[in-house]
């Protein structure tokens, strides 16, 4: 006798993964493959010589509804052939039409990025991680601090305090650059001053013969201010080195550990939690993260 | 779950039907080792003769057949100026045979990372779904210290689970298919002298564990021990080669990589596993490393073992099987280890 012992398939289909958009306030489990949202760059603008600023089209329809993001948060960035980097993103959370994120040429991925000219396609997926605690923020002063390339994903928050103008008291950006010509979003310091009423300062390390402005380290720049350190919240994001100094001046300052957030770096893989590559001790940069208080960040071994 | 007894020759025709009708998996032996021993691996069988059920340990673990070393994510097929990319993680139903509590553990463990973690990977869903497990106990290796580490009894995540008793098996069976399957064969209802059996075998097992590794309050002592010198001893010796990830059962850290086609009409992101003992794990853009010394990343591998996954899973990611200690070439074994540490600890304080 001939025994029949068929295996049935299991089918898994996960393929309608999102239906509505998924609630960022509460880690929700999705079901997420590594399908990409196709987008076509739409407008690619010079900042400096290694920075771009790419305007991003996603083109299903329901994709770009489903597309909603918070300040703080990334997206993995793909162009197909080359590879996919994590990306912050830099446009404002009501911007539905496009995104805006801001890359440096600095790999494989983003050389080829910064030869891409408009009409391109690349693939997108996203948004992951957490993000600043706006809401908590409000009634209170917003104290942001970018070194760098630090700038671009300080512009989500940026953006978020300048649509609720009212909700939130005197907000200070401290920017600081090694050389004039690395400064970026100089078009827009105008009008985050005149229009949005936000104390915008900027420094440089090395000046050139046009530089008028101030000349030193980013510290420096947190004198020049009156700091009221219990009702003020600090955002504070640049390259690693930037992050102990600033922090622990802030710290000295008087503002309470949990009220100080970073962004951190790390080259995510999966963005999913799974590649363990962005991992800090326990902790996940790409779902735990990027944005942790600073409290945190001195409980995380090996963190900056 | 429920427990029936199959002799071993009827079981032996229950494994001949299962390869007859699906694609069946079992530890065969590969090669020998310098000392002459066999080294068995898993790969696939087409009769039961293949299959060597009284096999010591593979060599290599057995995640790979739910994580490939390699795999393909997505493909992208290339027009003019466009592009579409396609999917595919559907995969065929499998049989595999022969794994140890440990392994199985071991599959416990990545499902909480793979299945029910934030994001879910549909790969490795599809790829655990469609796999019927038979489990096998056996007698520890004088190095495993899966008893340390309670993982060597197994209660969940196989089909159908055996126990050595003599002449016959006692069977755990966990799953509805297992059950109909085993209907059509002589299965008995334990009898009071199998069950007394049964629990000789476990106590017998449990009492042959040569190793002992003290892992109480590991988490909060290697928190202690971050800047101990042990690790920089440990560290010298360690080759950086990403050989014990490769074949721990629980090690997940992957990477992601994208291949044109040559003739220039396609492109696949692959997933390749990877090590954070190599160097550039811990690199971002720009070149900043933040593990730069061979010693920090020795260090994060035990951390993220015995500390970091314990403190989202309440239980580390080890199983015990002391796989990387017989693979590295350097001869560092986690049992070695953590009681250099434990020493240092000790007399410190």
């Amino acid at each position: 006798m001939k025994n029949d012992l068929k295996l049935p398939v299991q089918d898994v289909n996960l393929e309608p993964f999102m239906a509505t958009p998924p609630q960022y306030t509460r880690k929700k489990v999705l079901m997420k493959t590594d399908k990409v949202y196709k987008c076509k760059i739409i407008n690619v603008i010079d900042l400096t010589e290694y920075e771009k600023l790419f305007h991003l089209k996603i083109l299903d329809r329901v994709e770009r509804k489903i597309f909603q993001f918070r300040p703080g948060q990334f997206v993995m960035l793909e162009v197909p052939g080359y590879g996919e980097v994590p990306i912050s993103l830099s446009s404002s959370t009501n911007n539905h039409e496009y995104i805006e994120l801001c890359i440096r040429k600095t790999g494989r991925t983003t050389n080829v990025l910064h030869e891409a000219s408009v009409g391109a396609y690349v693939g997108l997926r996203g948004p992951f991680g957490n993000s600043f605690p706006m809401e908590k923020m409000q009634g209170n002063n917003v104290l942001l601090i970018a070194g760098g390339l630090g700038l671009a994903p300080l512009r989500g928050p940026l953006y978020w305090v300048s649509e609720y103008r009212d909700l939130y008291k005197d907000v200070h950006v401290l920017y600081g650059a090694k050389e004039p010509s690395q400064m970026l979003f100089t078009y827009q310091y105008n009008e985050w001053e005149k229009v949005n009423h936000i104390n915008m300062l900027s420094i440089v390390e090395n000046p050139d013969e046009n530089w008028n402005g101030r000349v030193g380290m980013i510290t420096e720049l947190l004198d020049e201010i009156e700091i009221d350190p219990i009702n003020t919240y600090a955002i504070v994001c640049g390259p690693p080195v930037m992050f102990k100094f600033v922090c622990n001046r802030l710290d000295k300052i008087g503002i309470p550990m949990n009220k100080m957030f970073v962004s951190l770096e790390r080259r995510m893989h999966c963005g999913m939690g799974k590649c363990c590559r962005c991992m800090v001790g326990s902790t996940f940069t790409c779902v735990d993260g990027p944005v942790f208080d600073y409290w945190s960040v001195l409980n995380l071994k090996e963190a900056i | 779950m429920i427990y029936r007894v199959i002799s071993k020759s009827e079981f032996r025709k229950f494994l001949e039907s299962l390869i007859e009708s699906n694609v069946t998996i079992g530890p065969v032996q590969s090669d020998v080792d310098r000392n002459n021993d066999p080294i068995y691996k898993f790969q696939q069988v087409h009769s039961a003769d293949e299959i060597e059920l009284d096999y010591t340990i593979s060599y290599t673990a057995v995640k790979n057949f739910f994580l490939p070393y390699r795999e393909k994510l997505s493909e992208y097929t290339f027009t003019d100026d466009d592009w579409d990319q396609t999917i595919e993680y559907r995969v065929h139903p499998r049989v595999l045979v022969g794994l140890r509590p440990c392994d199985i553990n071991a599959l416990n463990i990545l499902d909480r990372i793979f299945y029910k973690g934030t994001y879910p990977s549909p790969y490795y869903i599809s790829r655990r779904k469609n796999t019927f497990i038979i489990g096998l106990d056996h007698e520890p290796l004088p190095d495993c210290f899966c008893s340390s580490m309670n993982h060597h009894t197994v209660t969940e995540g196989f089909d159908v689970f055996c126990s050595d008793i003599g002449d016959s098996y006692y069977l755990a069976i966990n799953s509805s298919p297992a059950f109909d399957f085993l209907k059509k064969f002589q299965v008995t209802v334990p009898t009071d002298e199998d069950d007394k059996s049964y629990i000789e075998r476990r106590k017998f097992i449990k009492k042959s564990f040569k190793t002992n590794v003290e892992i109480g309050s590991l988490p909060s002592f290697l928190d202690i021990e971050f800047d101990s010198p042990i690790w920089k001893k440990w560290g010298d010796k360690c080759l950086n080669c990403g050989t014990c990830a490769m074949v721990c059962p629980t090690c997940y850290c992957y990477q992601v990589e994208e291949n044109i086609a040559v003739n220039l009409k396609k492109a696949s992101k692959d997933m390749m596993l990877y090590s954070c003992t190599i160097l550039d794990f811990a690199e971002v853009a720009g070149g900043h490393n933040f593990r730069p010394k061979k010693e920090d990343r020795l260090k994060y591998r035990y951390y993220h073992h015995y500390r970091g996954f314990e403190e989202n899973a309440k239980e580390p990611i080890c199983v015990g099987c002391n796989r990387c200690g017989r693979a590295c070439l350097a001869d560092i074994n986690p049992k070695d280890v953590i009681n250099d540490l434990r020493l240092d600890n000790e007399e410190r304080s």
